[in-house]
């Protein structure tokens, strides 16, 4: 029998402002356990929450993007339930009212573009964490996180796949991050999602029963955790059992799904209109604000980046693909460096000591500024291409100054003619067979003659003139 | 000189006169209080007291209340001081901040000498469900002050304060200041910030004050409402002066009698006071208008879906994780739950939470809730329409004199009955006063007066005028026969 899979992701996403999302505590991640809470995070008797307008820009930032509703008029509920990290006993979200409604996100799965219809995405506090391990006789509480704003995407049950998730949670991940919204950090929860997962017989119209795996936080462990829980059900119900509704967990090192205890989600949750908050409108003008300052998207910048800067349309896809690498490349560009070196420097190169190090451009040693330096050098003719490489991996490891490395290591091009013609002379008076080789129709010698000299040089000498000089006196 | 029964002005006076030193109204308050036998207080604030009218007396503290002795709920969040919202719940709670209202009174240099007995989390009309047990009432220590900020109440009606802070959210000031034969205000709902105020419901909550008069009740509001950016439900209107307007004229002035409010199986006393007090505005050069609020029947039941409700939700952070009383023995994090929260709340706290986690239970919240929210708008409707003919609406505040401790406790429906007049103005959020008119068996009974929203000057201007034709404010429980 063929199964067909039937997927949703509710994706939440930290939204990446400076306070959290009803008091002014900061939302920094890593400090100190319970420095970064105030009276309001704390939930103490008599606290009122207010609203962080910032987080609203950022929700709606998104909602342009994906070509949502904007509900000008939005309203906040409680969720009601108890658990020691939520200090009200409630969490604060936007149920019947959410800022952003509708839209849709393409995914590229294998070349194939699929879109993915959005439901709603609301505002909403995240919890503080609980912490089992930290001492063996009982559980501590951390609330820095509490009140840290969360953006909560929800998609239709449109992906049918794994795979396509982990495109869809990919597409996301760009998304926001271009947007300036989240910053994406996957392994610090900025960005998580729980995944519903159905499966029904392939042409059945009815959706099959479905379970929600909760809290994943890497595109691997998406793939994996719906997969087992696709062969899961499969197994379940070719065995002529029944799936149940329930919430299950992801184990990455059993690599398994499991349930949760019942009691952990068999909640009436009791909405309600938060009688703190008002409806929080949003102004024509504050909307208007929100569009000019607008961010422009990957497939905006590949464009520009084409048409406007000459860029290989390959490299112009890679260098826009990233925040971080767009930022850092159109900072090093200006009217002295090329920016088609700077591109495919940044996808050659550049883009393997990254893999190498796993790490982002902004986490390496080497500044924008520093790679405009040495894209001026290359472009002045003070250091060839080849020895540019020199320079950037000691960058890489030291993070020095490219002109103080060319200067220190004399690693200036040769561009003195008469010197590469002496050297030349030498390395053609060395080597008489291959002369003779040459002459006699062997024309490969010719790369053979222009390495022994750039060896002799130490790759100094100008290529451009080594050619020329060579060509001269092999004539 | 005896201090008790002055009024928060002529205190003022004598204080500027230097008649009197802020140190010694502060220690004879003390004294007074140490020989109360109403249970008002529940936390004294002796040391700090003493030394802040040392401050004043060595002109190191100015404003308008500067040296003034006055008592703040104790739902109020005090820095450094106690703080129970009279449950065991909060029994050793010391909050890190103050409430915006606590702040104001603070700055206009008052001096907080205690923090009042209520009612637990303000749930009750007879100050009876207070964990630091009832408060009796001064003109008759067998029976109740009202509620459920009834410490309040019986502190300034037996003299110990000359002016009190006070929570009203479906008559919790006006019902005791009427048993109290005291003036007691609840402005519109917004004016007063509910920062650091501890919730009950948080849609219907409003500080007030209580004093022996309108004047001081406007001074008082001066000082009490502000616009606070804490509060995302604070009023943004600018500040005003209550006291302006109080000795406008009455001529002209309509006053709109409720058809719907059915005194006539009220006791013989509530009726004639009500009658007689009709003629004195009467004298002042107003007019009658009978008003129709038709859906006005809804709001007792109306208000007893919303307040649960929100009272539910509002008090699930009282789960002994974080602070306040944690029950000691549990076996794991639910026995924690069932065990802090059950001995920490009394009975009329735990019925609000049941009824309230009904109400917004799964299948019955568009039966209840939604429901209740749709009659509250139309309550709030026949308010709008009543206020478009009149100037203020006019009625008893509660349906009888103080009754005796422990007559209503097994009857909640009954005890619900005492906010009978008051609870409209709270859905509504409309501002309401109670001021003293009269006896009923040498008991003092109140009569409401609601204004339009925002015109807390209105209310007070009325009952001022009626308080320069009337010695009714001025009776205290030492009066001897009050007839």
């Amino acid at each position: 029998m063929s199964w067909e899979t039937v997927i949703g992701l509710e994706v939440h996403a930290q939204l990446s402002t400076s306070t959290k999302l009803f008091s002014s505590a900061s939302t920094k991640f890593g400090s100190e356990p319970n420095t970064q809470v105030d009276l309001v995070d704390l939930g103490l008797p008599g606290v009122l929450p207010v609203v962080n307008k910032d987080a609203f820009k950022k929700a709606i930032t998104f909602g342009l993007a994906i070509n949502a509703d904007i509900n000008q008029e939005s309203t906040f509920d409680r969720k009601n339930y108890f658990y020691p990290d939520l200090p009200k006993g409630y969490q604060i979200t936007q149920m019947t009212q959410p800022i952003v409604e509708g839209g849709s996100i393409e995914i590229n799965v294998d070349g194939n573009i699929k879109t993915i219809n959005i439901t709603r995405a609301h505002l909403e506090e995240d919890a503080g964490k609980s912490i089992h391990d930290a001492y063996p006789d009982k559980s501590v509480i951390d609330l820095n996180r509490a009140g840290t704003p969360l953006l909560e995407i929800v998609s239709e049950p449109e992906i049918s796949s794994a795979k396509e998730a982990v495109s869809y949670m990919k597409a996301l991940h760009q998304l926001v991050t271009f947007l300036d919204v989240c910053d994406g950090d996957m392994s610090q929860g900025s960005l998580r999602c729980d995944a519903n997962v159905s499966i029904r017989k392939v042409g059945d119209s009815e959706l099959g029963t479905r379970t929600e795996i909760k809290n994943i936080n890497s595109f691997k462990f998406i793939e994996k955790a719906i997969n087992f829980e696709i062969k899961r059900q499969i197994k379940v119900l070719e065995n002529g059992d029944k799936v149940i509704q329930e919430t299950r967990l992801y184990d990455s090192l059993k690599d398994e799904t499991r349930p949760m205890r019942s009691k952990e989600f068999a909640n009436d949750y009791r909405y309600f209109p938060d009688p703190d908050l008002l409806p929080v409108i949003i102004s024509d003008d504050e909307m208007d604000e929100i569009k000019d300052s607008f961010p422009e998207l990957p497939n905006e910048k590949s464009k520009r980046y084409i048409s406007e800067l000459k860029i290989d349309e390959n490299e112009a896809q890679i260098v826009s693909s990233s925040r971080e690498l767009s930022i850092f490349f159109e900072l090093a560009v200006d009217s002295e460096s090329d920016p088609k070196l700077a591109a495919n420097l940044l996808v050659g190169e550049i883009g393997s000591l990254l893999n190498k190090d796993n790490i982002k451009i902004n986490e390496s040693n080497l500044s924008s500024d520093n790679f405009n330096t040495l894209l001026k050098r290359i472009s002045d003719g003070t250091i060839s291409k080849k020895i540019a490489k020199t320079v950037l991996a000691d960058i890489w490891d030291s993070g020095k100054d490219a002109d103080e490395i060319i200067k220190n290591q004399g690693l200036v091009q040769i561009q003195d003619e008469s010197i590469i013609q002496d050297v030349a002379q030498k390395i053609l008076e060395a080597n008489p067979d291959q002369v003779a080789a040459f002459k006699g129709g062997k024309d490969k010698l010719f790369g053979f003659f222009v390495g022994q000299v750039m060896k002799e040089t130490q790759g100094k000498a100008n290529p451009k003139s080594v050619n020329d000089i060579l060509k001269k006196l092999l004539s | 000189m005896s201090i008790k029964y002055k009024t928060l002005s002529e205190l003022k006076e004598l204080l500027e006169k230097k008649d009197i030193s802020s140190f010694e109204l502060v220690e004879e308050t003390f004294k007074n209080i140490s020989s109360s036998k109403t249970n008002s207080f529940i936390t004294l604030n002796e040391e700090v007291a003493l030394t802040k009218a040392k401050e004043f007396d060595q002109g190191e503290c100015e404003g308008d209340l500067a040296g003034l002795p006055i008592a703040q709920k104790d739902l109020f969040c005090t820095k450094n001081l106690r703080t129970t919202c009279g449950s065991r719940i909060l029994e050793n709670f010391i909050p890190p901040y103050n409430a915006t209202v606590v702040e104001n009174l603070s700055k206009a240099g008052s001096i907080c000498v205690g923090k009042t007995n209520m009612d637990e989390f303000a749930m009750g009309s007879s100050n009876e469900t207070s964990y630091f047990g009832a408060v009796k009432n001064p003109w008759d220590l067998e029976r109740v002050p009202g509620g459920s900020s009834g410490g309040s109440a019986a502190a300034v009606a037996e003299g110990l304060v000359c002016a009190a802070t006070g929570t009203d959210t479906g008559g919790s000031i006006r019902q005791p200041a009427a048993l109290c034969g005291i003036t007691g205000i609840k402005p519109t709902y917004g004016r007063a910030s509910r920062w650091g105020m501890i919730a009950f419901a948080s849609s219907l909550d409003q500080a007030g004050a209580f004093a022996r008069n309108a004047e001081d009740c406007a001074l008082l509001l001066n000082h009490i409402c502000s616009h606070d950016e804490k509060d995302s439900t604070s009023l943004s209107n600018d500040k005003e002066n209550y006291l302006e307007n109080i000795n406008n004229d009455l001529k002209g002035k309509k006053i709109g009698i409720v058809k719907e409010f059915d005194i006539s199986n009220l006791s013989k006393e509530v009726q004639d006071s009500f009658e007689q007090s009709k003629k004195i505005f009467e004298s002042l050069g107003a007019n009658f208008v009978e008003v129709s609020m038709p859906n006005i029947k809804l709001s007792v039941p109306t208000y007893y879906v919303v307040a649960p409700a929100e009272c539910s939700s509002n008090l699930s952070r009282f789960d002994g994780v974080k602070y306040g009383y944690r029950a000691e023995n549990v076996n794991d994090l639910e026995d924690l739950y069932i065990k802090s929260r059950s001995e920490g709340f009394g009975d009329e706290v735990k019925r609000r939470i049941l009824i309230g986690t009904y109400v917004l239970s799964a299948g019955f919240y568009d039966a209840y809730y939604k429901k209740a929210q749709q009659s509250r708008r139309m309550i709030k409707n026949d308010f709008v329409k009543a206020f478009s003919e009149v100037d203020v609406i006019m009625s008893p505040s509660s349906p009888s004199s103080a009754f005796k401790i422990g007559s209503k406790t097994e009857d909640p429906i009954e005890m619900y009955l005492e906010d009978l007049f008051t609870i409209s103005s709270n859905l509504a959020g409309v501002p309401a006063m109670s001021i003293p008119h009269g006896f009923s068996k040498n008991l003092p009974i109140g009569l409401q007066l609601i204004g339009n929203y925002l015109e807390e000057s209105e209310i007070l201007n009325f009952a001022h005028q009626y308080q320069k034709n009337t010695d009714w404010h001025i009776r205290n429980p030492d009066f001897g026969d009050n007839s």
